[in-house]
């Protein structure tokens, strides 16, 4: 079965430092995967190079096979890969329900009825608990809720991939929850790869984690096998032990 | 085959001077551009002025063209560095579009006070009996102006490029322009940096005004009517740049001054295509940072 | 709806003064045309009159040489417009700031050179004259006092009004304020914005086209102006005037800064451009929504 995306030997160079050194990676189909590495490892520039808003020196990447390395970045999108952004990246002067209708209308068609798309933007806004807020203007609502209308813009396209980059960066504590309960309820078949910091979210969402280091894959494994291995325990749950 | 050399000279050098104006008009606004990211349309009302200036102390008043222009320089300078302080200055974070209409605000205000000063009519230049008249090459004879403003501009673009080499002004300005941010973490006055940068990119202008004002003439029209050559000067040499507007402004003045000369049925529109074409093929310019 | 009753009541209240009025109605249509580059798309223009232009000297021709029915003339403009938006717009919009600020000022500059080198079918400097144009569906003949006149204007920025905002309220019209707001997120979720942009570049084209269009057919002349930088720049003007990216705005701006001109240039002429220039400036420095954003700013007091 083919993996839903690939990276074969994807590499970035920044004049001469490296931020993405021959990363070999796979995402399967329905996959729970997370990408974990002590800041500056690279994970944002990962992402973003999956994405297309980055230009890779070199390597490929295939998405569900098909080699979209030269596809540019709202091509990639249409084609079922979907990103959220560790910071805030919506369109901040209009409502709700405009941002999600937006992004229904690129998956849709824009020839698509009107009404249809705004019944659609209505569904994904109550899947996520959005619906109270559909015609509050984005700037105003509190920043977890923003966080949300990150998801609700990717989910809108109904994606087969899907990159989420640090979902509740910047959220209290208390209230990630409600990200993480929208998280674990995602289809079974999109494949999810997220970025994230908080251990305990880590080992609670995903099956697989990877760990990058310095721009290149340090180890990939289950969160048992991570769990376990000396050499993230010295780089990476190193580091953090001492925050 | 005389003939054909002879009209290669005359090209060269009648664009040679008209390259040199060009460039010492317009490297003030590629400085601008480039360390402000200010779009200043008004860039070549500021060369109007400095020519107004130079015609009339020169033909009002006698006042010698040397003077006339050290002048120009002056008085455009400090102007451009109070309006920089107290308008220009309010807008360096707004969007691209409240600055174009900011500066074309001023185009309009700078033509009509032109207008209502000189009249509609262009100012004639009447250089020193010095430079007026032949210049004899020993091979051929060329206006002796045109011999003039392309030694004088040499002369003054030589030291604008060691000023920037090698100054601790120009260090400070190379750096600011580089990274602006990380400039101003060294402790360099950046606010202070601009008023000078933009005084001096203005005075500058007045210049190019004053001793291109026979090839550019100096009208109320004159801020529009070569704002295109400024800026396809400052967007094909790449902003923030000093060399590739020199480079650019080579061009465009050889080019421009060939295409009057050779097909003049068609004015200067091979010059806008190539511009074109050059534009595709690297959008930020010869010299800029893609 | 207040436009469309002050449109009809004008024709009787000015009815000396219509092919003004007519003037207004086009400067209208101008303006609508480039809120759609400039407001919704947000693409900055000083070369917008370039489609203007190419409409009217495009509906000239049209008359002089091919046939005097004025329908099928504004279809000549808005076309010929629509195709030097297209082939100006695929290299315009591959570039940014300053760069593409200079190549719509270029674009025009190169038009207006052509138009005044090929005097042969353009008249030059004299202008394009000898246009003759048939009764409206070979019905309503083009008057002396510019009823006709008038209310052809009328009927065709209302048509211009009403695709412009079916468009703006559709879809397309939508994701072009999303590319607006946020071009990266646009990407993100996959629009071709490049796409989007050229296509918007275009109808805004079709719409000049289409106003100069009909300057050609009311006044019967096309001067090298047409093509000007200062048309350009006044036409931003009326738009920034009258509040930019709300439609109506176009519709106040180019009253009043009409009307302005007309009476103020009356008097004193020569100092109409400094006025312009200077409430440009305080516009820019204290007034950013245009005469629209100071009455919404004036009602939530």
């Amino acid at each position: 079965m083919t993996a839903a995306l690939e990276a074969i030997g994807l590499s970035k160079q920044f004049g001469a430092i490296g931020v993405a050194n021959d990363i070999h990676f796979s995402l399967e189909r329905g996959a729970r995967q997370a990408l974990i590495g002590p800041n500056g490892a690279g994970k944002t520039t990962f992402v973003n190079l999956l994405t297309g808003l980055i230009v890779p020196s070199a390597g490929r990447i295939l998405l569900n096979g098909d080699d979209i390395t030269r596809t540019g970045q709202a091509a990639r999108a249409r084609r079922g890969l979907a990103r959220t952004f560790q910071i805030n990246n919506l369109f901040p002067a209009l409502s709700v329900l405009e941002n999600v209708r937006l992004a229904v209308a690129e998956h849709r068609g824009l020839f698509t009825a009107r009404r249809a798309l705004i019944e659609e933007a209505h569904a994904t806004l109550s899947r996520l608990g959005l619906h109270d807020d559909a015609s509050t203007v984005v700037r105003q609502l509190p920043y977890g809720k923003q966080r949300l209308v990150e998801i609700a813009i990717a989910l809108a396209a109904e994606p087969s991939v899907l990159l989420l980059d640090e979902p509740a960066a910047g959220v209290p504590g208390g209230e990630s929850g409600i990200i993480f309960d929208v998280i674990e309820q995602l289809a079974a078949g999109m494949a999810v790869l997220m970025i994230e910091h908080d251990m305990d979210l880590v080992f609670r969402f995903a099956r697989r984690i990877t760990v990058l280091v310095r721009g290149s894959i340090l180890v990939e494994g289950t969160p048992a096998e991570i769990a376990a291995d000396s050499r993230v325990r010295e780089v990476y749950l190193g580091t953090r032990a001492h925050d | 085959m005389a003939t054909i050399l002879d009209a290669l000279v005359s090209i060269l050098f009648l664009g040679l001077g008209f390259a040199m104006v060009l460039y010492i008009v317009s490297v003030g606004l590629s400085l601008t551009m480039g360390l402000m990211g200010f779009v200043n349309l008004a860039h070549g009302a500021f060369a109007m002025a400095g020519g107004y200036v130079t015609v009339t102390l020169m033909n009002t008043y006698q006042v010698p063209f040397g003077l006339a222009l050290v002048a120009a320089f002056i008085a455009v300078a400090v102007v451009s560095a109070i309006l920089e302080r107290t308008l220009y200055a309010r807008l360096y974070g707004a969007g691209e579009l409240e600055q174009v209409l900011f500066t074309i605000g001023l185009i309009f205000m700078a033509g009509a006070i032109a207008r209502k000063l000189f009249g509609p009519i262009p100012l004639p230049m009447h250089p020193p009996a010095l430079l007026s008249g032949q210049l004899n090459l020993g091979f051929r004879t060329v206006p002796a102006y045109r011999a003039f403003l392309i030694v004088v501009s040499f002369v003054l673009i030589l030291s604008l490029w060691l000023g920037i080499e090698r100054t601790n002004f120009g260090a400070r300005l190379r750096a600011a322009v580089d990274n602006r941010r990380m400039a101003e973490a060294i402790g360099i006055d950046t606010a202070l940096l601009f008023t000078v940068t933009f005084a001096l990119g203005s005075g500058l202008a007045a210049l190019g005004g004053g001793l291109g004002a026979d090839i550019l003439a100096i009208y109320p029209g004159y801020a529009v009517e070569y704002l295109v050559y400024f800026l396809m000067v400052v967007s094909v040499g790449g902003l923030g740049s000093i060399r590739g507007p020199f480079v650019a402004a080579l061009s465009l003045g050889i080019g421009d001054t060939a295409c009057k000369y050779l097909v003049p049925e068609f004015g200067a529109f091979f010059v806008y295509i190539a511009m074109i074409g050059l534009l595709l093929w690297r959008p930020a310019g010869l010299f800029g940072r893609a | 709806m207040i436009p469309w009753i002050a449109g009809l009541g004008g024709y009787f209240a000015f009815s000396d003064q219509l092919p003004f009025a007519s003037q207004i109605l086009i400067t209208i249509l101008f303006a609508l045309s480039l809120d759609l580059v400039l407001g919704f798309a947000g693409i900055i223009t000083l070369g917008h009159a370039a489609f203007y232009g190419t409409g009217a000297y495009a509906a000239g021709i049209y008359a002089v040489h091919v046939s005097h029915d004025p329908l099928s003339g504004l279809v000549v403009a808005g076309g010929a417009a629509a195709l030097v938006g297209v082939l100006s717009g695929l290299v315009i919009l591959r570039t940014h700031g300053l760069t593409q600020l200079m190549l719509t000022l270029a674009f025009a500059t190169l038009l207006a050179e052509a138009a005044n080198k090929a005097s042969f079918i353009t008249g030059g400097n004299d202008g394009l004259q000898g246009i003759e144009i048939d009764p409206i569906v070979g019905l309503f003949r083009f008057d002396m006092f510019g009823r006709t006149g008038y209310l052809y204007c009328l009927i065709v920025l209302f048509c211009g009004w009403l695709s412009l905002r079916v468009l703006l309220a559709s879809p397309f019209g939508q994701s072009l304020v999303g590319i607006r707001e946020n071009v990266t997120r646009m990407r993100a979720i996959g629009a071709p914005v490049a796409g989007r942009l050229l296509i918007a570049y275009s109808i805004g084209a079709a719409l000049a086209g289409i106003a100069g269009g009909l300057l050609a057919q009311t006044t019967q002349f096309v001067g090298q102006s047409v093509l000007s930088f200062e048309r350009s720049g006044e036409i931003v003007i009326i738009l920034v005037f009258g509040g930019i990216g709300r439609i109506y705005g176009a519709f106040i701006g180019a009253a009043v800064y009409m009307i302005a001109q007309d009476q103020l240039a009356k008097s004193d002429p020569e100092f109409w451009n400094f006025w312009i220039g200077a409430i440009l400036v305080l516009t820019v420095l204290f007034a950013r929504g245009g005469i629209l954003g100071l009455i919404d700013r004036w009602r939530r007091r």
